[in-house]
């Protein structure tokens, strides 16, 4: 299945939105999307370390034996969390302390072990670089508008500038928790909506039980994939 | 010849009917509710009324709007919305922003019972997590209780000479007010609190009236009740305070009887009455919480499918491990 450079880099937003379709990454997202700034601070750090290791990882496909495999994609996710790490520590400091764990937990992101796995390994480095691209647009455009829409309900600013917290109190269980989960689920729902739930229909096959059917190229073959 | 023979139809079992259907029983429920709603009005004035008919209104509105948004047949006859909005209205204080109920009401309605499939679908009771949500979203008005002259001696001292706002009993129990309402001041009402809770006696004027109509069994109510009184006991505190207090007799009569949220069998509702008890003393005890009684029901709501699993009824005549499951 060959798609286009356009294609691979624009499947990230909608089609295969990492967080909303594939429904990866969603412990950082939900966690970190309670103000707008955050969303855009979070989705550039996670498009820098997912664009530079689905590079590195497609380049090394042939080194890398494939028993150790994850080790190696690890290794070479945490080597640019951590370059992220320092660079946010010495450039922006209050956004380091807004993001938190969630930086250093950059490194166990389902999204990027996820296109790692399914897309680099599998892909030239070119392809691999619009990927991580897409993917990481795709995730920052969830997580700033999640975190826009929590910001505007449960605290009445956006960015940081009040917009509706002098009028009236708002509600501030969005900006919790359970708010994050509801508009996460309201926000699937609208892709779901905008897709038809054409992505959902491929798991109907012999992929079903697999976490990466969703994005899986062979999962309109006969009998699937061969990863058991 | 075929019209003489029309009571002799033979239909699938069951044979025997009941008239009862969902409208008939939250009716019963509406008008259960209405002695507590009596006493709300009495204590707190006509806004009590105006707060309770806003939310029954707004819950009927979010069902009929989003089931016609759906494609979903009208099911506002049922009067299942009714007991939704009135029960709601019932957990908020009285001087609370009408916008924010009408949130609570489309919490409840919507996110709670709709998106989850209507009534019988819903993990959890409407009225319970839309109170939750409220309660947590807009602490501030959620917690601040007007003082009207019809309230306990008690109440109106704490609050002090000029003030408008008072404590409730528990509120004032956790901060160690010197001075509480008297027990028989909790047990008929003129204390302060949710519009709906303050009445212990209206509100078990109301569930006798349920339980003589077979529409609540005892179960759960007594064993909650009970509960709450025996812990209260254990941990030295004046037990009928802690059973008047509060959302016990509101959350025990009317909130966790709820048929499609409590358990089913007998043995599962005394399992479930208890565990509301606990729950609700350790948090009224221990959390930083004065009240702890949705948070209560809440819990036991969602462990209600595990209940109902571990005390399913055994048939007769069905070997006692194996075999038949399968």
């Amino acid at each position: 299945m060959k798609k286009n450079k356009l294609q691979i880099l624009t499947n990230g937003i909608i089609k295969e939105n990492p967080v909303l379709v594939l429904v990866l990454g969603t412990c950082p997202t939900l966690a970190i999307s309670t103000q707008a700034i955050n969303g855009i601070g979070m989705g550039a750090c996670v498009i820098v370390v997912l664009t530079c290791s689905n590079i590195i990882i497609s380049a090394l496909k042939r080194i890398i034996p494939d028993t150790v495999r994850i080790p190696c994609y690890i290794t070479v996710i945490a080597t640019f969390v951590t370059i992220v790490q320092l660079v946010l520590k010495a450039y922006a400091p209050s956004l380091d302390k807004a993001l938190g764990v969630y930086i250093p937990l950059i490194v166990v992101n389902c999204i990027i072990l996820g296109r790692a796995e399914a897309f680099a390994n599998k892909n030239s480095v070119i392809d691999s670089a619009l990927d991580g691209i897409g993917m990481g647009l795709g995730y920052t455009l969830t997580a700033t508008v999640m975190a826009c829409i929590r910001e505007l309900l449960g605290s009445g600013t956006l960015f940081g500038a009040p917009v509706t917290a002098n009028l009236f109190s708002p509600f501030t269980i969005l900006i919790m928790a359970p708010g994050g989960f509801f508009v996460f689920g309201c926000l699937i729902a609208l892709v779901n909506r905008i897709t038809k739930g054409k992505v959902k229909d491929k798991r109907a096959n012999k992929c079903i039980g697999c976490p990466g059917a969703e994005f899986c190229s062979d999962v309109n073959k006969e009998g699937g994939c061969d990863n058991k | 010849m075929a019209d003489k023979h029309t009571n002799l139809i033979v239909s699938s079992a069951p044979h025997v009917c009941n008239p009862a259907d969902t409208a008939t029983i939250m009716r019963d429920v509406v008008i259960a509710l209405i002695p507590a709603l009596a006493v709300a009005i009495y204590v707190f004035g006509f806004r009590a009324l105006l707060m309770t008919a806003v939310c029954a209104a707004a819950c009927v509105f979010f069902e009929w709007a989003v089931r016609k948004i759906m494609g979903r047949e009208n099911t506002i006859g049922d009067w299942s919305a009714v007991v939704t909005g009135v029960i709601l209205a019932f957990n908020l204080p009285v001087n609370m922003p009408i916008w924010m109920a009408v949130i609570g009401c489309f919490i409840a309605i919507v996110v709670v019972k709709q998106i989850f499939g209507g009534l019988g679908q819903n993990f959890a009771n409407p009225a319970i997590v839309g109170r939750i949500a409220l309660f947590i979203g807009f602490a501030t008005p959620m917690t601040t209780w007007a003082v009207t002259e019809k309230m306990s001696q008690a109440i109106i001292n704490n609050a002090g000479v000029d003030a408008v706002t008072g404590a409730t009993p528990l509120a004032m129990l956790n901060a160690g007010a010197a001075e509480l309402p008297s027990n028989l001041e909790m047990f008929l009402g003129t204390i302060n609190g949710s519009m709906g809770e303050i009445s212990a006696c209206a509100l078990l004027i109301g569930g006798i009236y349920l339980v003589v109509r077979k529409v609540i069994s005892p179960a759960i109510p007594v064993s909650f009740i009970a509960t709450v009184a025996v812990l209260a006991a254990v941990m030295g505190y004046d037990p009928i305070f802690q059973v008047c207090a509060g959302g016990v007799m509101l959350g025990a009569i009317f909130m966790a009887t709820d048929y499609v949220t409590s358990p089913i069998t007998t043995k599962g509702r005394i399992i479930f009455g208890i565990g509301c008890g606990i729950f609700t003393m350790l948090i009224r005890a221990f959390a930083s919480y004065p009240e702890g009684v949705s948070f209560a029901i809440l819990l036991m709501n969602i462990l209600t499918p595990h209940i109902d699993s571990i005390t399913r009824s055994k048939l007769n005549g069905v070997p006692k491990k194996g075999g038949a499951e399968k």
